[in-house]
């Protein structure tokens, strides 16, 4: 649970942007404007998929001056758990669903002189909302954005119409990648810089830009995790005195809001740190999964994540 | 825009908060004082809850209470700020959430009070009526030049509390804009550009309890459409608003006025009802700082109040006292509430019994 009030939505626009992407438009169901909201933000999208309940984050796309509606893209991951898959088969315009107040985990530094953006794939999505906010600001951005092909480089072209020079496009199977090196080096001073796509690719650039020496707080980055799929386990919530059974599609979360327990989270991606769970006992191994508990807590055993992270083992208390 | 047709509405009662001092609550906002004491001992805590509409009548029934001081405290506020400018400061970047807190207030004050606001909306063209203080004025959201001030400044100057934004980044918030004309006893000019950290270092024992660390993790995760509440407490002589460090020359030596023969009248419990609401487009975190006085002999006419007020007094560790700046007078406190306290029971909860 998280102590803001849902919205009651519904699907209005399903858009097949290519082979793997789909874009959904969400009007609120009493008529009314949607919460104005932050480029940058996510909203979590409840699904009934036949008597499981999946939430699932995905970064806002729309322009965050119209409050007409909220738009999302979906990238399928056909070996997921099934939330984008039930996204894609199941989502009709015309449907009702709830979905989240906007969360901004990904915000922009308005003290910056220019905003650096650099995303792949999918990652792009927050970046839209971003970039139609700086630009309504009069803010100073330049967009990096790196597909796979042209087929999936999903809203190139639509950006470049709007953007112009502001946007750089990059497709890895005609051989163009990003000269990273060069591209941060000749950066104008109190400039910020945002990541958001492939693990390997954030890792790349803030590394590269932590060698060059730029300041952390000028750092920002963006990767939801997936829950990973995984062996069964069993679970002891001390405080609530329930026993829960996390199935092997299931992420430890879900099987605990399945049993009734209202626990709080707010990106369900392992990076907000608002579901963190005290571990009392542990006959096993924890898998740590979340990019929110530091070292010394994931070798203390102290604590763990449970909207991505599970465990082996023959015994697990948490308090909850 | 005028003051001139502001007492039209005989609600508002026209008062002063220096000088003679002609604030005083009528017998309906003594009723509603929001008593902070829900038992007979206090703890300092961050004591955190939902800012959801409560009873209604309450201090809290709307998410941003105009009550019968209302156009006087305004009033106040164009004079600090005449005498001091630096009151009201908002580091560049803070705009954005400025014109979001506009938003708020703006909507709040048209929804919850239609006979004295209204807002209408074109687009980006908003047309806004603020009937007790004569404003009837038209400009575009989002575009600084059609306002006589800067967009907190402007709707701050109709909104009573004080209030601060907060921007957040690096898992951290910083203090970057604020109107603060009745703050008890801090400083905007001092405090602004700080972390959440360095602003609350003052406060005797809450920093070894860790009860900050854990509030600025929770308000990091503050949401939009679920603010929240809590409350503090002090002690003022006088129904002075403006007890800023700036100004302690003229307030400070006032404490040592007080006799046996005058603390009625003239000791006052300060309570701040302070909200905390996150801002859609600039995902910064508004702090609204609403200031209510009572003086002891308003307060002892509800017995259940005096009762409390003289038990959580006495019972105050050293620290607290002198960080509330009242220790000196502590004593006279005590001699005067324990009149009114005959040792009986106190009922739960801090509403005044019926
Ligand atoms: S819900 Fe955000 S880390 Fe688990």
């Amino acid at each position: 649970m998280s102590g803001a009030s849902k919205i009651p939505a519904i699907v209005t626009e399903v858009v097949e942007v290519n082979s793997l992407i789909k874009r959904f438009r969400f009007v609120r169901e009493d008529g009314g404007p949607m919460p104005g909201f932050s480029g940058g933000s996510h909203t979590v999208v409840e699904m009934e998929d036949d008597g499981r309940r999946r939430l699932n984050a995905y970064s806002l796309m729309s322009d965050p001056a119209d409050r007409s509606g909220y738009e999302i893209s979906v990238r399928r991951d056909d070996g997921g758990r099934g939330g984008s898959m039930f996204m894609h088969a199941r989502v009709k315009p015309g449907m009702r669903m709830q979905i989240s107040q906007p969360v901004n985990l990904f915000g922009l530094d308005l003290r910056a002189k220019k905003h650096l953006m650099i995303a792949g794939g999918i990652g792009i999505t927050p970046f839209i909302a971003q970039m139609a906010q700086l630009d309504g600001l009069g803010g100073r951005f330049e967009l990096h954005y790196a597909a796979r092909d042209r087929e999936l480089g999903a809203y190139m072209n639509e950006l470049s119409a709007r953007y112009g020079e502001r946007v750089h496009r990059y497709y890895d199977t005609e051989g163009q990648a990003i000269d990273l090196p060069t591209l941060l080096k000749g950066q104008p001073l109190g400039t910020h810089l945002y990541v958001c796509g492939p693990k390997g690719m954030i890792n790349w650039v803030l590394s590269t830009a932590q060698k060059q020496g730029w300041p952390k707080g000028a750092l920002h980055s963006e990767e939801f995790l997936a829950p990973p799929v995984g062996e069964a386990f069993q679970v002891d919530l001390a405080l609530s005195g329930v026993t829960v059974n996390v199935g092997a599609t299931q992420s430890m979360l879900e099987a605990i809001e399945a049993a009734g327990i209202d626990a709080p989270y707010l990106c369900r991606g392992g990076a907000c740190g608002q579901c963190e769970c005290k571990v009392r006992e542990a006959e096993g191994e924890l898998l740590h999964y979340d990019h929110w508990l530091s070292d010394e807590q994931k070798e203390a055993r102290s604590h763990i994540m449970p909207c991505v992270s599970r465990f082996k083992g023959s015994r697990l208390v948490i308090e909850l | 825009m005028s003051l001139d047709d502001a007492f039209k509405d005989p609600f508002f009662r026209d008062e002063s908060f220096f000088g003679k001092y002609t604030y005083k609550n009528s017998p309906a906002a003594i009723k509603r004082f929001p008593f902070p004491f829900p038992e007979d001992d206090y703890m300092y805590s961050v004591n955190m809850e939902p800012h959801v509409s409560g009873r209604p009548g309450s201090v809290f029934e709307h998410a941003f209470d105009v009550d019968e001081h209302y156009v006087s405290e305004m009033r106040d506020r164009a004079r600090v700020l005449a005498d001091d400018p630096l009151r009201c400061q908002s580091l560049p970047h803070m705009t954005l959430a400025g014109w979001d807190l506009l938003e708020l207030i703006m909507e709040s004050f048209a929804r919850d009070y239609p006979q004295w606001f209204e807002l209408h909306k074109d687009g980006n063209k908003w047309h806004w009526i603020n009937r007790p203080l004569g404003i009837d004025d038209k400009f575009t959201f989002l575009d600084e030049s059609t306002l006589p001030y800067g967009p907190m400044e402007y709707i701050t100057r109709q909104a009573q509390g004080d209030f601060t934004l907060q921007d957040q980044r690096e898992d951290n918030l910083w203090i970057e804009a604020g109107m603060v004309t009745s703050q008890a006893d801090w400083s905007l000019d001092f405090d602004i550009g700080m972390s959440f950290h360095e602003w609350h270092a003052p406060v005797p024992l809450a920093g070894k309890m860790g009860v900050f660390d854990r509030a600025l993790k929770f308000l990091l995760q503050l949401q939009h459409g679920a603010p929240v509440r809590r409350f503090n407490w002090t002690m003022t002589v006088d129904p002075l608003l403006d007890t800023s460090p700036e100004n302690y020359h003229k307030w400070g030596p006032s404490k040592t006025t007080l006799s046996a023969e005058n603390i009625g009248q003239r000791q006052h419990l300060r309570v701040e009802l302070q909200t905390l609401f996150r801002l859609p487009r600039s995902n910064a975190i508004a702090f609204p700082i609403r200031c209510y006085l009572i003086s002891f002999e308003d307060l002892v006419s509800q017995p259940k109040w005096a009762r409390r007020l003289h038990r959580v007094i006495k019972n105050l560790p050293d620290e607290l006292a002198t960080y509330k700046g009242f220790i000196r007078n502590r004593p006279l406190m005590i001699e005067y509430l324990s009149q009114f306290d005959d040792g009986a029971p106190t009922s739960p909860g801090w509403w005044a019994d019926e």
